[in-house]
């Protein structure tokens, strides 16, 4: 087994599809000659040809109107959006078009795409370059999302991704591409859509984080595990359909939630992993559900994303007011 | 300032006579040609009395586009799709949507969206120009699978504002996706008119910039629209990519039935338009040539209000669906959680 980054582990997932099915192709800006901005399609163009690793005009909505179509029509089209933040220009094509072909058409028509992007900060990007935008998916019916924290969890998706016969969205934690490597098996498998990880086993606290913010669990749980307080970590993985059992499962063995997320607090999908913890589990729990997340503000200049940034200082700061209550 | 010269293709004039040779239709298509355009008034027209009567929901009028879209869909091969608008009830029925499915969509019957298997039609997308991009990227698709086809797009004057409609083909000009944008340029995008659209002299000329072939047809002349989406078809099925055709006709009709054209459009204009009604004038033709009488004038109005009228009726018996049929269809497998939150549960 080979010991990969999670862009290795991306690029040999996209390139297993694409030998296996025909109808799977890449498409966006700079994928195809250039093999992507991050080398996420790198040889593919070589392999596969310009029809099946596409190099497209400059613009997002017409990638994902157009992907939209291909995907109607039997292709299998996997958009690569440069950064998160960029969808905010695909957003109509995502939200009220990609989301409901099947809704609308009672199944008579299906949407197969995924949509692959890079978000989150910690990488001194320009504005636009760092956002996170996974409640805005969890609150458009239709749509799936998946956030891989791991190589070997990024290729399985991705797989998982290309097979699912709805949109799924694919946020790639930038700033993990290149900063650990992982055993990936070399065959194709895929990692479950709608099933969330047990990171670590743990008696106290449930943290509960997903995508960038895995390591930043692990390192606070391991801050609370040196003052003696033994934290369960779930990595989420998927955030749309959320693995609701998973979650009050273990709520109902610690007692206590903590939710770490990238994005900013409000409105974010860690309230609606609160609320659910409320509605399912509020006779278990010994101390209220406490959020910990960006800042309610647009996300800063590079200068000071350091700042903004949930620290594993910050998550053990909740983790000890949970157990402190 | 560049100006490009846009002739105006014109086949039939509205007096009913031809202004150069005629296209390749021969009697029957020319009678089933009129047949379906008057079909799709007769529906219009009910529709709007029965909205009129609250008995169907909001409607979108199609009156006076007639042979814009039937023209165009006459051009079209049956496993062709054809990418409407909410206003492309002519269009669909030419191409095999029944009636009694046209009803429930005003109906606001679920099944309303859903056009009847093996009829090549997409789902109305209602987002202005949304569907643009979607039907360049079926038309690309179909391009990449090897087949021979080529596609056509309803939108109107006011879409060609939208960044969709330039994405849509500015994708489609560097894939050389086969399909034809057809701009139903109906003078009117609710109140506000063509001039304020654009300060382009046409639409068609849009199609320069893209690298596209471009053409102006009156849109009142379905012979013209015929010949014109003919042609445009037949080099995207050849690999020749897409074409933007501006069918320059004009919306009879209030852009919906909540929508008052008194208050912003003239009698004038309206009087002057109806003299250009693209059902009079296919009549016309058909009666130079001996090919239609008042009789069969008088037949085909009859069928046609006893078709829309049982079409109406078929369309209230079709049984209703719950919030529960809908549930299944938001994703292939339906979350739990959704069937938690239908059963009180969450």
């Amino acid at each position: 087994m080979a010991r990969l980054t999670m862009i290795q582990a991306i690029n040999q997932a996209l390139a297993q599809a694409m030998e296996a099915d025909e109808r799977v192709m890449v498409m966006g800006e700079d994928v195809g000659r250039n093999g992507g901005v991050f080398r996420a399609t790198d040889t593919l163009f070589d392999r596969f040809g310009p029809d099946r690793a596409v190099d497209t005009p400059l613009a997002e909505g017409g990638i994902v109107g157009t992907a939209v179509g291909l995907a109607v029509y039997g292709m299998r089209p996997v958009v690569e959006i440069q950064f998160m933040g960029f969808t905010y220009q695909a957003f109509s094509q995502l939200v009220a078009q990609a989301a409901r072909v099947r809704y609308r058409s009672l199944g008579r028509y299906t949407c197969p795409m995924v949509l692959r992007a890079p978000y989150g900060g910690g990488v001194k990007a320009l504005e636009l370059h760092s956002e996170t935008l996974e409640a805005r998916a969890l609150h458009t019916p239709g749509l799936k999302f998946v956030t891989p924290s791991t190589p070997h969890d990024a290729k399985g998706l991705i797989l998982a991704a290309i097979e699912d016969p709805d949109p799924v969205i694919v946020a790639e934690p930038l700033r993990l591409y290149r900063s650990h490597r992982d055993e990936v098996p070399e065959e194709r498998y895929t990692v479950p859509i709608g099933k969330a990880r047990l990171v670590r086993e743990g008696t106290d606290v449930t943290l509960i984080a997903w995508g960038s913010q895995v390591p930043t669990a692990v390192a606070a749980a391991d801050l609370a595990a040196e003052a003696g307080i033994r934290v369960e970590v779930i990595d989420l993985r998927t955030i749309v359909p959320m693995d609701q059992d998973a979650i009050i499962a273990s709520v109902e063995k610690t007692h206590r939630a903590v939710i770490l997320q990238e994005a900013p607090v409000m409105g974010g999908v860690g309230s609606e992993v609160a609320a659910l913890i409320s509605e399912r589990a509020i006779l278990s729990l010994e101390a209220p559900p406490v959020r910990v997340g960006g800042y309610d503000m647009p996300f800063p200049p590079a200068s000071l994303e350091e700042e903004y940034l949930p620290t594993p200082e910050r998550v053990k700061a909740a983790i000890d007011r949970v157990c402190r209550f | 300032m560049i100006t490009v010269e846009f002739p105006r293709r014109e086949v039939l004039r509205p007096d009913g006579t031809l202004v150069g040779p005629m296209p390749n239709l021969g009697p029957e298509q020319l009678r089933d040609l009129y047949r379906t355009m008057v079909t799709a008034r007769v529906f219009d027209q009910r529709a709007l009395n029965l909205q009129r009567q609250g008995r169907i929901g909001t409607f979108a009028p199609a009156a006076g586009q007639e042979a814009a879209q039937v023209g165009a869909v006459f051009a079209m091969h049956r496993d062709e799709w054809l990418f409407p608008t909410y206003r492309s009830h002519p269009a669909m029925l030419a191409h095999g949507v029944p009636l009694e499915r046209l009803f429930l969509y005003p109906l606001a019957h679920p099944q309303g969206g859903v056009p009847p298997e093996g009829v090549a039609v997409y789902s109305i997308a209602i987002s202005i120009a949304a569907h643009l991009p979607h039907a360049t990227g079926a038309a690309w698709a179909s391009r990449l699978r090897g087949e021979r086809k080529g596609f056509v797009a309803l939108f109107g004057d006011g879409a060609t504002s939208e960044g969709d409609f330039h994405e849509a083909l500015n994708f489609a000009g560097v894939f050389k996706a086969p399909v034809v944008f057809l701009c139903e340029n109906n003078g009117w995008a609710i109140s506000v008119p063509r001039e304020h659209q654009t300060a382009a002299e046409t639409i068609a000329q849009k199609a320069v910039a893209y690298g596209l072939p471009g053409e102006v047809v009156d849109g009142n002349d379905a012979l013209a629209v015929y010949q014109a989406v003919d042609e445009a078809l037949e080099r995207a099925r050849e690999g020749g990519g897409p074409t933007l055709i501006e069918a320059q006709t004009y919306r009879l009709g209030p852009h919906t039935t909540a929508d008052d054209p008194t208050r912003y459009r003239s009698p004038e204009l309206l009087s002057e338009a109806e003299r250009k009604d693209p059902i009079l004038r296919l009549r016309l033709l058909l009666e130079g040539r001996d090919l239609w009488s008042e009789p069969d004038e008088q037949a085909l109005r009859e069928e046609a209000a006893q078709a829309v009228k049982d079409a109406y009726e078929r369309a209230q018996a079709t049984p209703a669906m719950t919030l529960e049929d809908l549930a299944a269809h938001v994703y292939a497998e339906e979350p739990p959680y959704l069937r938690r939150e239908m059963e009180g549960l969450a």
